[in-house]
């Protein structure tokens, strides 16, 4: 058998372009992640528990509250933030060196796929002349997700925000671009949610992302007439999963029809109701947030 | 991805792209030595998923813009989402050529530039006047954008 040289055999500096092209994209993302203070990926597993609506609200909590915040809507194929955040039909302004986001509420910089789409309600779709779009369509998913995070002129940021769709796959994609400072574990007290949200917490475990603390949204209902507190499931299954994980729960949201009502329209119920108590509760993990960034710039002043 | 001549025990060098427009690409790679020569061909398929990462292969002629994947790859790009930094009101071709002063815009060529969908023409109109200036310059024309998609590997621009 002929002997040929294996491609570590070979000159290591030939046919390197490719490598030097995705060195370069992650040469640029670090770059544009250099201005960012903090980044908190709200991720849950499961579908339907609220992660869009609760970093909408926290951005604007953030924001309102004085700081710079960012917010990314990682969800390409059933985007959500933008609208939520008052900036559907925002605009991108178009530099040399990246786009701006748009502006939402509170001044929050937002960038989604839903701002990009002609078609609101279109599902996404990528220009190919094939099929087999299982071969490709999760690079360009994770491209398009590498873009919003490098091309975007983000500037100093005290937050970005990342509302990541459910699917531990997705967060996988993330994960292979950045490691999230913060991570926010979204969960209903359903046991359904309990079982899934446990499969991302363990995840999250396995794959090292640190600063993992939970948030139960939808904990119970509280009566907008009298106040009245009352349960929405028999058992609590964000309890247990708290106490199987060990994850600390940040924060305990009441459903309040109305918080999705103004979200979706485009009012964070934090502004529009800041004193209701899933407005409070929100704030409770602005607060958390804050301290752990305030804490973060002493610990660097005083190391300089 | 290296291509070795066996013969010469050589790396080849890349020498040109082709993208025949039907989704399949060419790859040609010459001999440094021998100067022979190979075409190294993909189909649809291996074409979208090099392309889906944001890499060419041979390297790039142009820098990577801005959303440059999302830009050429959404289906149903949002035709007015991009302004123009202070001159969000007209995004026109002769206002996007207008916006760098070094740079002029012959009519045929601002018809021309027109005629690219406006999701992505302010990326458009950035590589060719990247291009003029780089190369001198002072007026695109149809002609410096025909030679500009020559030289640069531009396919439908």
């Amino acid at each position: 058998m002929r002997k040929i040289r294996t491609y570590n055999q070979v000159d290591p500096a030939a046919g390197r372009e490719l490598l030097d092209q995705v060195l370069a994209q992650h040469k640029r993302l670090a770059e544009r992640l250099a201005s960012v203070g903090s980044v908190v990926a709200v991720m849950s597993g499961k579908g339907g528990v609220g992660k869009s609506a609760l970093t909408a609200n926290l951005a604007a909590a953030l924001a309102s509250a004085g700081f710079r915040v960012g917010a990314l809507d990682a969800d390409l194929n059933g985007p959500s933030l933008a609208r939520m955040l008052g900036a559907s039909r925002g605009r991108l302004v178009d530099r040399a060196d990246g786009v701006e986001p748009a502006r939402g509420a509170a001044s929050v910089s937002v960038v989604s796929m839903e701002l990009l789409q002609a078609d609101e309600d279109a599902p996404l779709r990528w220009n190919a002349s094939t099929g087999h779009g299982f071969v490709w369509q999760s690079a360009a998913e994770t491209g398009a997700l590498r873009e919003f995070l490098s091309d975007v002129i983000w500037g100093e940021l005290d937050f970005l925000l990342i509302d990541v769709p459910p699917g531990v796959d997705k967060v996988s994609r993330l994960l292979e671009l950045l490691t999230p400072g913060r991570t926010l574990l979204v969960s209903t007290t359903s046991e359904m949610s309990r079982r899934i949200v446990a499969r991302s917490a363990r995840f999250a475990r396995e794959a090292g992302l640190p600063n993992v603390s939970l948030v139960v949204n939808m904990s119970e209902h509280v009566c907008e007439s009298c106040g009245h507190h009352s349960p929405l499931y028999a058992s609590d299954g964000a309890e247990a999963l708290a106490r199987d994980t060990g994850l600390d729960v940040w924060a305990r949201i009441p459903f309040e029809a109305a918080l999705a009502e103004s979200t979706d329209h485009g009012t964070p119920w934090v502004l529009a109701s800041p004193n209701a108590p899933a407005s409070v509760a929100i704030r409770s993990i602005a607060e958390r947030l804050a301290d752990e960034r305030n804490a973060a710039r002493a610990a660097r002043a005083e190391a300089r | 991805m290296k291509f070795l001549c066996i013969p010469c025990d050589h790396v080849m060098d890349f020498a040109e792209r082709q993208l025949p427009g039907d989704g399949t690409l060419a790859a040609v790679f010459a001999c440094p030595s021998c100067g022979r020569e190979i075409a190294m061909l993909t189909n649809p398929m291996e074409t979208q998923l090099v392309s889906s990462l944001g890499v060419k292969i041979g390297g790039r002629e142009v820098p990577e813009q801005p959303l440059e994947l999302v830009r050429s790859g959404l289906a149903d790009g949002r035709e007015d989402v991009f302004a123009e930094p202070m001159a969000a009101a007209d995004e026109s071709a002769s206002a996007l050529a207008g916006a760098d002063a070094r740079v002029s815009w012959t009519p045929d060529a601002l018809e021309r530039l027109d005629k690219v969908p406006r999701f992505v023409r302010g990326m458009v109109k950035r590589i060719y006047t990247d291009y003029a200036k780089e190369h001198g310059v002072r007026s695109v024309t149809v002609e410096v954008m025909d030679r500009a998609r020559s030289d640069l590997g531009l396919e439908g621009m």
